[in-house]
C-alpha cells in the first residue's frame, strides 16, 4: 500500500509541471501584454497602474525568467492580490501590522462550494443507485426504457435552463423558495431553528438543480456496472448455491459494481467545481465559481490565476484521494495486481 | 461514409429520430432570413415584452424584438460554433492521437501527459480564463471550445490505432513497404472512422450546451448578435414578468442537443457491435 501511494503522488509533479506552463500559456495569450488588455477594457487605468502590473508578472524579464517566476508564485501560492478587494486568493486569513485580519477569497468560498456539491453529490447517489439497479435488474423492460429516456433529457437539458424553470416556478410564480444568496437578510435575528430553516430554504435550489442535472450519468454508470456484474460466473455460483435474489443483488452484486463509482467520483469534481460557475451566478452564491466569474468580468487577473490553478490542485487532490479510496477498498489495486 | 453504413446508421430509430431533428433544426436556421417574420435586431418601443400572440408567436423581449425571429437568427449561432469548435477538436484530437498511436515510444508519453494535465483543470474554469485575457467573440467561443476539449478524441484514436497497427493486413502492408502517412491513411484512419464520428457527433452536443451556457454568462456570443444563451439572459433579467424569454430558447437548446445525442449513440448502437451491449 505504501508503495503504491508513494508512486501515485510521485506522479502527480508532472502533472502540476504541466499546470503550471498551460496556466503561464494562458497568462500570455493576450495579444501584446496584459497591460495594453486591461488598458482596452478600463481606458481610465493610469500609467502607474499598469506599471504595478507589468511589474507584478515580471513582464519586463525574458519569458524564461518570467516563466520561473510564475513557478515560485505557484509553489508558495502567492498571486498577489485581488485588484478589486485586496484579498489574497488563498486559503488562509492574513494579519497586518496594525492587526487587521483580511480573509484569504478562497477560504471564504470554498467551504460554500464543497458543502453545496456534497450535498447534491449525496442526492444524485441516494436517487441514482437505486435507479441503476432497477434499470439492470429490469434490462430492456418497461422501467428500464423510461430511465433510458431520462437519461437522453437528463444529458441534453442545460443546467442553467431548468434552474430559471425551476427559479420561475418555485420561487417567482408560487414564493415557495427565495432565489437568491445563503441567507435572508433577516438572518441574524432568526433563532437556531430559524436559521436552520432559512439556510435550508435558500439552499434547496441551488442544491437540488445540479444533482438533477448530475443524475443522468451516475444512473447510466450504475446501469452499466450492474449489467456487468450480472453476467460475472461468481453471481452464477451464488445463484446456484439457491440464495435468493434479494442477496444475490445487494450483497454479492452491489459492491462490486459500486466499486468504480469512486474513480468516478474523483473524475467529476473538475466539472463539478467549474459547473458551479453557471448555479452559482443565477443563484447569487458567494462560492468559488461566482468568485472566478466576478474575477473573469472585471479582468482580475491575480484572483483568475489563483483560482485557477488551485481549482485544478484541488482536482488532483480530489483523484488522488478517490484512487486511494480505491486501492483500500479493492485489494487487488493496492497489491499490484491489475491496474486501478 | 459509403451510403449502404448511412443506410445501416439510420436503420436505428434513435439516431434516425436525432437525424430528423437535428435535419429540422439545420433547415429552419439555414432560412432564417426567409422564413422569420421580423428582422431580429429591429427594436420596436411600443412592442416591448408583448406575451406569445398571432403577431408574434414567441413573444417580444425587452427591447421589442421579435423573440421568434432572434431564436431562427440565433440557431445558426449554435449549429455553427457546435459544429466548428468540434472541428477543430477532432482534427487535433485525431493528429495526436494517430502520433501518439503509431509512432508510440516518448511521444506517446508526452502526449498522454498533456491530455492528463488538459483533464486536471476545471474545463469551464480554463475556458473563462481564456476568455478573460481574449475578448468575447463568436470565433474565439469556437477556438477556445475547440482548444480545450479535444483530449476524449485523442484518447480515442491513440487506442484505436494501437490496437490497429498490430492487425496482420497492416503488417503486410508494412512489410510490403508501405511509408507510415501510407498506413496511417489508407488502413488506420479509414478503420478507426466510426468511433471518431460517433464521438463528433457526441461532441457537438457538448460544445452546443457549452456555447449557449457561455452566450448565457455574457461570456460568449455579444449582443445585439442573436444566440440562444444570449436571450436566456434576457429571460433571466425579465423572469418576472416574461416567462416565455426563458421557455423557448431553453426548449431550442434541449431539443438540438437532444438531437445530437440520439443521433450519437444511435450511431454508436449501429454501427459499433462492440460498445455498450449485452445479452
Amino acid at each position: 500500500m505504501l508503495k503504491y501511494l508513494i508512486k501515485r503522488v510521485l506522479w502527480m509533479i508532472p502533472l502540476l509541471i504541466g499546470i503550471s506552463l498551460i496556466s503561464f500559456l494562458i497568462m500570455h495569450l493576450a495579444p501584446g501584454d496584459i497591460t495594453s488588455n486591461e488598458s482596452a477594457f478600463n481606458p481610465k487605468a493610469s500609467e502607474e497602474s499598469r506599471q504595478k502590473l507589468r511589474e507584478m508578472y515580471n513582464l519586463d524579464k525574458p519569458v524564461i525568467v518570467q516563466y520561473g517566476l510564475w513557478l515560485k508564485r505557484m509553489t508558495t501560492l502567492d498571486f498577489g492580490k485581488s485588484f478589486a478587494s485586496h484579498q489574497k486568493p488563498v486559503f488562509w486569513q492574513t494579519t497586518d501590522k496594525d492587526g487587521n485580519v483580511t480573509k484569504g477569497l478562497i477560504q471564504e468560498a470554498l467551504p460554500i462550494t464543497l458543502m453545496i456539491n456534497l450535498l447534491g453529490l449525496t442526492i444524485t447517489l441516494a436517487l441514482a443507485i437505486p435507479l441503476g439497479i432497477i434499470a439492470a435488474r429490469k434490462y430492456l423492460g418497461w422501467q428500464d426504457r423510461s430511465i433510458t429516456l431520462f437519461n437522453f433529457i437528463g444529458f441534453s437539458i442545460p443546467g442553467f435552463w431548468l434552474s430559471l424553470l425551476l427559479m420561475y416556478w418555485l420561487g417567482v410564480a408560487n414564493s415557495w423558495f427565495p432565489i437568491s444568496g445563503l441567507h435572508s437578510l433577516n438572518y441574524d435575528s432568526l433563532d437556531t431553528w430559524g436559521k436552520i430553516k432559512d439556510s435550508a430554504s435558500h439552499l434547496f435550489l441551488p442544491v437540488v438543480i445540479p444533482s438533477i442535472t448530475g443524475l443522468a450519468g451516475i444512473t447510466l454508470f450504475v446501469k452499466n456496472g450492474m449489467l456487468d456484474v450480472l453476467h460475472q460466473d461468481y453471481i452464477t455460483t451464488a445463484r446456484a448455491k439457491g440464495l435468493n435474489e434479494h442477496r444475490v443483488i445487494y450483497t454479492h452484486a452491489l459492491r462490486n459494481a459500486l466499486l468504480p463509482l469512486i474513480t468516478i467520483i474523483g473524475l467529476s469534481i473538475p466539472g463539478l467545481i467549474g459547473g458551479s460557475v453557471i448555479a452559482e451566478t443565477i443563484f447569487a452564491i458567494p462560492g468559488m465559481g461566482k468568485l472566478f466569474y466576478d474575477a473573469v468580468l472585471m479582468r482580475d487577473f491575480p484572483v483568475v490565476m489563483g483560482i485557477l490553478t488551485i481549482g485544478s490542485a484541488l482536482t488532483l487532490a480530489g483523484n488522488l484521494l478517490a484512487d486511494i479510496m480505491y486501492a483500500w477498498a479493492d485489494p487487488r489495486v493496492r497489491r499490484g495486481v491489475v491496474k486501478g | 461514409m459509403n451510403w449502404p453504413l448511412f443506410k445501416k446508421a439510420l436503420s436505428n430509430p434513435l439516431a434516425l429520430a436525432g437525424f430528423i431533428i437535428i435535419l429540422l433544426i439545420f433547415l429552419l436556421s439555414m432560412l432564417a432570413p426567409v422564413i422569420a417574420p421580423y428582422d431580429p435586431n429591429d427594436i420596436n418601443v411600443k412592442a416591448i415584452l408583448l406575451g406569445p400572440s398571432l403577431q408574434h408567436w414567441m413573444g417580444t423581449d425587452g427591447l421589442g424584438r421579435d423573440v421568434l425571429s432572434r431564436m431562427l437568427h440565433g440557431g445558426r449561432i449554435s449549429l455553427l460554433v457546435g459544429l466548428v469548435a468540434v472541428g477543430i477538436s477532432t482534427l487535433i484530437g485525431i493528429l495526436l492521437g494517430a502520433i501518439a498511436g503509431f509512432y508510440r515510444g516518448w511521444v506517446d508519453v508526452l502526449i498522454m501527459r498533456l491530455v492528463d494535465v488538459m483533464l486536471s483543470i476545471p474545463s469551464f474554469f480554463l475556458i473563462l480564463a481564456v476568455i478573460a485575457f481574449l475578448t468575447p467573440s463568436i470565433i474565439n467561443i469556437m477556438i477556445v471550445i475547440g482548444l480545450t476539449s479535444w483530449m476524449g478524441v485523442t484518447r480515442l484514436v491513440r487506442a484505436e490505432f494501437l490496437s490497429l497497427r498490430e492487425r496482420e493486413y497492416v503488417l503486410a502492408s508494412r512489410t510490403l513497404g508501405a511509408r507510415d502517412y501510407r498506413l496511417i491513411f489508407t488502413h488506420l484512419l479509414p478503420n478507426s472512422l466510426t468511433p471518431i464520428i460517433v464521438s463528433a457527433v457526441l461532441g457537438v452536443a457538448g460544445a452546443v450546451l457549452l456555447e449557449s451556457g457561455l452566450s448565457f454568462l455574457g461570456l460568449g456570443v455579444q449582443a445585439p448578435q442573436a444566440s440562444w444563451g444570449n436571450i436566456l439572459t434576457d429571460g433571466k433579467e425579465y423572469i418576472q414578468f416574461a416567462w416565455w424569454l426563458s421557455l423557448f430558447p431553453g426548449l431550442a437548446i434541449l431539443i438540438t442537443v437532444l438531437g445530437y445525442n440520439l443521433l450519437g449513440e444511435g450511431l454508436r448502437d449501429a454501427l459499433d457491435p462492440r460498445s455498450g451491449h449485452h445479452k
